[in-house]
């Protein structure tokens, strides 16, 4: 294991962490060179689904940083970053990855020294959990596509988007939302479009039962069957055929196969 | 033909001057920025976080000290200092001392190979002596001008830096010069220098290794300070548990000869103790101070948030008398005296907070430059006229004219670029570079041909990465059609040799790899553009800062990874588009909303330069609350000076009075908005909210109910008519501030009392006076008034923090009960005149308003700005200012100041005939949108609207503002259909650079 070298991709936000990471060339602190830096002009530009494929692709860890929350160049952009890496990290999680291939994290302009440590930390936390295992797992693959589709699932984008209104400036009503609630209706939805995404997924290809699907999805049947029917409510799945008395069900793939 | 210069002359490159420099060059000014220092950047450039945000100093600067470097406008004269000025106003001829920097600064490239090599460590003055530099060196990484330069003080004459230097750039006998500029105005802002700790003995700074200043401590906490961010003691490198800072070090304190207060310490200091506490666990901040002066925006949050959740205990009124060391542990022992009694207490280290005074030859420019310093040393300047010297056209903002904070300097600077501004006005656009371009290739269409100019930086890149595997790696990229290797790609002929291989290989796209684009990319996009090709497309590998530099031990995984970055830039360059960048016409004429102080101010300032304006009040008349300030002060009634405006303004052609008028509805964008009145739509490319604040009027002791009790406005025009006989007055401070219901502190009660109170023991000495009060909060020079007021016999009662003084009726009697500190017992009083000093609170119409504009307000219900420290008059929302009590409660100098200030800032955008759009910004495909909105909210620049299609009425879709947006990208990650695009980040740009990071070695 000792000659792995990770693969990372690190985006950085023009305004702060793209200087911390200067300064930290410019001061000479060094750091392992297993990192590709990726810069955006806010952090907030890097979708969920930009790190989540990252990941299934084969990176070995992604770290997304920017400006400390109250610096941010554009005002606000890293308060929704931070939205949307939470909602990347617990995608993650269901997939059964490792959460901590991916990171979020503040870097200054001044943090020259901090940027250096973050990535000898980070390089050396992925060789004590070894390479992205996506190429030995093809499971994993279909969960981490799910993963893919579901962060870019309206339902989610809505929520993410919505969040600072919901929360501090206030809804329609005039009122705002506790986090934590706002938070418990997040990992809900979260949790429901995965599990649908990746019913979909896995009934692209072939027709799955309930009970199959549930060993799959990792839930119990009851609650299978309950994603099976919204599903089919959006016309998204559809019965293919029955064996016995078990209906099998495959995806409906747009344009019709 | 006018007879006036169109340029400008600013001295001192702190943040007041670099703000005052781009807000003239950016209304079509040359500016010479003259710093005295080898980089601009000043105090602010040294500290580690501001008040009361925490933002970190560097991250909000550095893009601001970058602008000013690259300013086509901007010139800068570093290592300079001004020595005469003659002439008139208009038309002055500047004499400079420019001394040598014994380095070429065309040629130095920044590399700093140079330092590494210097044989001679000195100390560092950027981290007030904590840290080593070398002999030849630069101030602090991120400097600007980064250029190195020999301290020929140090300087052995060894010449390793001349061997080690690749670009030729160090030349020893290099002469200092003297130089001659005609410019039509001058700006000061040399700033201040900070108390000597020194001439305070008792403190024991310079003998006791623990005991530090504020600014010492500030690069402390820096993380690229001493000890990289975390607190130690100088005496033995442990962590200190106990720390106290000490206020007042050299300020308020008649025997040093300083009897002002610093009027930032007390913030500063605060915000030291709760980083220092959030840096190191287990650290415990003490601060000792007589009283403190939280009377910014938020301040008061900020102070009561340290107490409460950051732990810091407060000594409120305790005085320090002496500090002392133990030898052997070098802990420290505090002696003071605290709520009447006299106290020790040791501590593990002591910070001193030392107060501003004028820079050390401020006395000799003064004499030179032919202006008046005041009594204590600073520019004198008037409250009427606060960005005056007493020499006509020339300029004074910052802290050079009394101690202030960053927000405060920065209004100023822009301040002064107003009047700066209004005497050379007919010599706009004369003297500016208008750099003229061949016309853009077309390239759409066109197969990419990209070129690769590799970099060696000297030894820094090519000393440990192999430039010349990575060029011949270049070549065999896809379409890549040319690429060399560079001794440095930044040199002037460089950049000729890049347009050579342009022309001769038909290159449709550039790639550098070289240094970082933060610096950088603007010379090569520029260089590009001379050889026709539209700046967009161009990228940059960072294969120094990024790569070289932090790999040296590694040359062949950083080569390996330096062709990666290589691969990557070339992967999006590839997919790169030209950009256009529109231009939208702008309408020169202004709306300012209020016609108070602020209002008039800003309409005048905005009419000298020649623009039209519209200025809307809602009532029958200008004035404010100037009207109702009829005792003079500086030398004049605040009503005079207002006689004086409306005056000015009714005999300008350039303003249109609309009274008994208000705003109805705002539309457009910054350079064309719509402003519509009761009775008339207005254009303008500008728009200035000055709406003001208002009185509170209380409701607490038995105000309206008995006659002896009123306001501090009530009384002042009482005293104006000499028809107050009260002869045991009681003043109340902090009624309606401060309290559970309004928790700030309307900063300008304080001294309007001790006015008062200093005029009816003018008029009446016998009168006793008593003002209770928790803190005395006469920042500045006006703590003159409160050594003025006890001299004369003012009676000054200090009640804790939560409590007020109890009223009652006894008979026909009022009593006063307030429970006294110092005494720590209740006393009683029988005034027969209580004055009650009420707060100010925001304007209710600011609510409405900042809907119709499209603003944020701040939790208190004033104006917020886009932000607290460096852009205090602007609003988020493009082309929209904000001035006066609108902003928070404020003085008369305050006000004017600020109000030019939003007036400069209105016109860098009306002076200009178009502006541009930035290049980088969102765009929709209509195609794919259907309007669903998610976008919009998360937009801080309001710069998305829905609309309806106008070909399809079922649909709906996002239309991108392009004056208004920035470029973030926010709205592309929300865009749950795929629609939105970031130009220039592109999804497929953004997945072909991820893709290449992969497609190493296969």
């Amino acid at each position: 294991m000792s000659d792995f070298e990770p693969k990372v991709i690190v985006f950085l936000c023009n305004w702060c962490s793209y200087a911390g990471a200067d300064l930290a060339g410019v001061s000479r602190y060094q750091y392992p060179t297993n990192i590709r830096t990726v810069r955006v002009m806010c952090s907030t530009r890097v979708s969920p689904h930009i790190v989540l494929e990252l990941l299934k692709d084969g990176a070995d860890g992604v770290i997304v940083t920017g400006c400390h929350p109250g610096d941010c160049h554009y005002i606000n952009g890293n308060y929704y970053t931070e939205k949307r890496m939470d909602l990347a990290q617990r995608l993650l999680k269901m997939t059964g990855m490792e959460p901590e291939r991916l990171k979020l994290d503040w870097v200054s302009a001044s943090e020259g020294e901090k940027f250096s440590h973050l990535i000898q930390e980070f390089v050396t936390k992925l060789k004590e959990i070894g390479p992205n295992p996506v190429s030995k797992d093809k499971k994993l693959v279909t969960r981490l596509e799910a993963a893919v589709d579901a962060s870019k699932y309206f339902r989610l984008k809505v929520l993410t988007g919505k969040d600072i209104n919901l929360t501090s400036k206030g809804n329609v009503y005039g009122e705002t939302l506790k986090l934590e609630s706002l938070d418990e209706i997040m990992a809900k939805a979260t949790e429901d479009e995965y599990r649908n995404s990746l019913i979909l997924q896995l009934t692209n290809h072939k027709a799955y039962s309930v009970k199959e699907l549930a060993t799959e999805i990792g839930e119990p049947t009851d609650k299978t069957l309950e994603h099976v029917v919204s599903l089919r409510a959006k016309n998204m799945l559809a019965l293919d055929h029955i064996e016995g008395t078990t209906p099998k069900y495959k995806a409906i793939t747009i344009g019709g196969a | 033909m006018t007879n006036k210069v169109g340029a400008v002359m600013v001295v001192g490159g702190g943040i007041s001057g670099v703000q005052a420099a781009l807000d003239m060059a950016d209304s079509g000014f040359k500016v010479y920025l003259v710093e005295k220092k080898a980089s601009i950047g000043g105090t602010m450039a040294q500290l580690d976080k501001t008040f009361p945000t925490n933002d970190c100093s560097m991250c909000i600067m550095a893009p601001k000290l970058v602008a000013a470097g690259r300013h086509q406008n901007i010139e800068l004269i570093t290592n300079a200092e001004v020595e005469m000025i003659q002439g008139v106003p208009g038309d002055f001829m500047v004499t400079l001392k420019k001394n040598t920097l014994r380095v070429d600064e065309e040629k130095c490239t920044g590399c700093g190979e140079c330092a590494i090599k210097c044989p001679i460590e000195t100390s560092d003055e950027y981290n007030e002596g904590m840290k080593k530099r070398k002999a030849i060196y630069v101030m602090y990484p991120q400097a600007v001008p980064l250029v190195f330069c020999i301290d020929k003080n140090k300087c052995i004459g060894c010449g390793i830096c001349h061997e080690e230097c690749k670009a030729k750039a160090i030349v020893y006998d290099k002469k200092s010069e003297a130089l001659e500029i005609p410019v039509g105005a001058v700006i000061l802002c040399p700033g201040f220098e900070e108390f000597d700790a020194r001439l305070k003995k008792e403190y024991g700074y310079g003998s006791y290794k623990n005991v530090v200043t504020s600014i010492e401590f500030e690069r402390i906490l820096s993380a690229t300070g001493p000890f990289f961010g975390m607190v130690l003691r100088p005496s033995d490198g442990e962590v200190p548990k106990k720390v106290a800072f000490i206020q007042c070090v050299g300020s308020r304190d008649e025997k040093v000869g300083n009897t002002y207060c610093s009027s930032v310490c007390c913030m500063y200091a605060i915000k030291e103790a709760i980083i220092a506490g959030e840096h190191t666990e287990g650290l415990k901040p003490y601060i000792f101070f007589m009283d403190i002066r939280a009377v910014g925006k938020e301040f008061e949050d900020y102070r009561e948030r340290a107490e409460k959740e950051y732990g810091i205990t407060m000594y409120r009124g305790a005085r320090v008398a002496s500090v002392e060391e133990d030898p052997l542990t070098k802990n420290l022992t505090l002696r003071y005296s605290y709520e009447g009694e006299s106290r020790s207490e040791d501590f593990d280290m002591v910070v001193l907070s030392v107060g501003l005074k004028p820079p050390e030859d401020a006395d000799k420019l003064a004499k030179r430059l032919g202006i008046k310093l005041n009594k204590h040393g600073f520019c004198d300047t008037s409250i009427y006229d606060p960005l005056s010297t007493s020499r006509p056209g020339i300029f004074v903002s910052g802290a050079f004219a009394a101690p202030k904070d960053i927000p405060t300097s920065v209004a100023e600077a822009s301040g002064v670029a107003s009047k700066a501004g209004a005497i050379i006005a007919p010599a706009r656009n004369t003297l500016v570079v208008k750099q003229s371009f061949p016309e853009e290739i077309a390239v759409e269409g066109q197969e990419p041909r990209i070129g690769v100019f590799v970099c060696h930086c000297g030894i820094n890149i090519g000393g440990t990465v192999k430039v010349p595997k990575v060029v011949e790696y270049a070549k065999t990229l896809p379409s890549v059609v040319y690429a060399e290797e560079n001794l440095y790609t930044c040199s002037s002929d460089a950049q000729e040799r890049i347009k050579e291989k342009i022309k001769e290989n038909n290159l449709n796209r550039v790639v550098v790899a070289s240094c970082t684009p933060r610096t950088h990319e603007p010379l090569f996009q520029n260089t590009i553009k001379e050889a026709g090709l539209n700046t967009f497309l161009f990228e940059m590998a960072n294969i120094r800062d990024q790569c070289s530099w932090i790999h040296m031990h590694e040359p062949e995984k950083a080569t390996e990874k330096a062709k990666d970055l290589v691969r990557m830039a070339v992967a999006k360059s590839r997919l790169l588009e030209p950009l256009k960048t529109s231009r939208l016409e702008v309408n020169h004429a202004a709306v300012v909303i209020g016609g108070g102080l602020a209002g008039m101010t800003a309409a005048l300032d905005i009419a000298d330069q020649g623009f039209s304006v519209h200025l809307v009040e809602k009532t029958g008349h200008l004035g404010g609350y100037l009207a109702k300030l009829p005792l003079v002060e500086g030398g004049m009634k605040p009503k005079d000076h207002m006689d004086h405006l409306i005056k000015r303004i009714r005999e300008s052609k350039n303003i249109t009075v609309h009274l008994n008028n208000e705003v109805k509805d705002v539309t457009g964008f910054i350079g064309n908005f719509k402003v519509k009145l009761k009775d008339v739509e207005l254009d303008a490319g500008t728009i200035i909210a000055a709406t003001g604040g208002l009185e509170y009027k209380p409701t607490e002791y038995l105000y309206g109910q008995d006659p002896r009790v009123m306001t501090q406005l009530e009384l002042e025009d009482k005293l104006a008519h000499k028809t107050f006989h009260g002869k045991n007055v009681v003043m109340i401070q902090c009624v309606g501030s401060r309290n559970e219901q309004v928790k700030y502190c309307s900063r300008i009660c304080c001294a309007h009392a001790i006015k008062n109170a200093i005029e009816i023991k003018k008029q009446s000495p016998t009168t006793n006076v008593y003002v209770l009060h928790k803190d005395i909060r006469t920042y500045g020079f006006r703590e003159d008034l409160y050594r003025e007021a006890g001299q004369l016999g003012v009676n000054f009662l200090r009640f804790p923090e939560g409590t007020m003084p109890k009223l009652e009726k006894k008979g026909d009697n009022l009593e006063i009960v307030v429970p006294d500190v110092m005494l720590r017992e209740d006393v009683l009083l029988k005034p027969d005149a209580l004055v009650l000093s009420t707060g100010v609170r925001p304007n209710p119409d600011n609510v409405e308003i900042a809907k119709l504009m499209k603003v944020c307000g701040s939790k208190d219900g004033y104006f917020l700005e886009a932000h607290m420290k460096l852009r205090p008059v602007d609003f988020a929302t493009e082309g929209i200012f904000l001035a006066g009590l609108a902003h928070w409660p404020k003085f008369i100098d305050e006000v004017i100041a600020q109000a030019s200030g939003a007036a400069a800032r209105a016109m860098t955008i009306i002076s200009k005939d178009q502006l541009e759009t930035e290049g980088i910004i969102a765009a929709v495909n209509d195609d794919v949108c259907n309007g669903c909105g998610i976008c919009d909210p998360v937009c801080e620049y309001k710069a998305i609207v829905i609309v309806q299609d106008p070909s399809n009425p079922d649909k709906r879709k996002a239309v991108i503002n392009e004056g208004l947006c920035k470029g973030c990208g926010a709205c592309v990650a929300a865009c749950p259909s795929g629609a939105m695009e970031q130009k220039g980040f592109k999804n497929d740009q953004m997945y072909a650079i991820i893709d290449a990071a992969f497609t190493g070695g296969k």
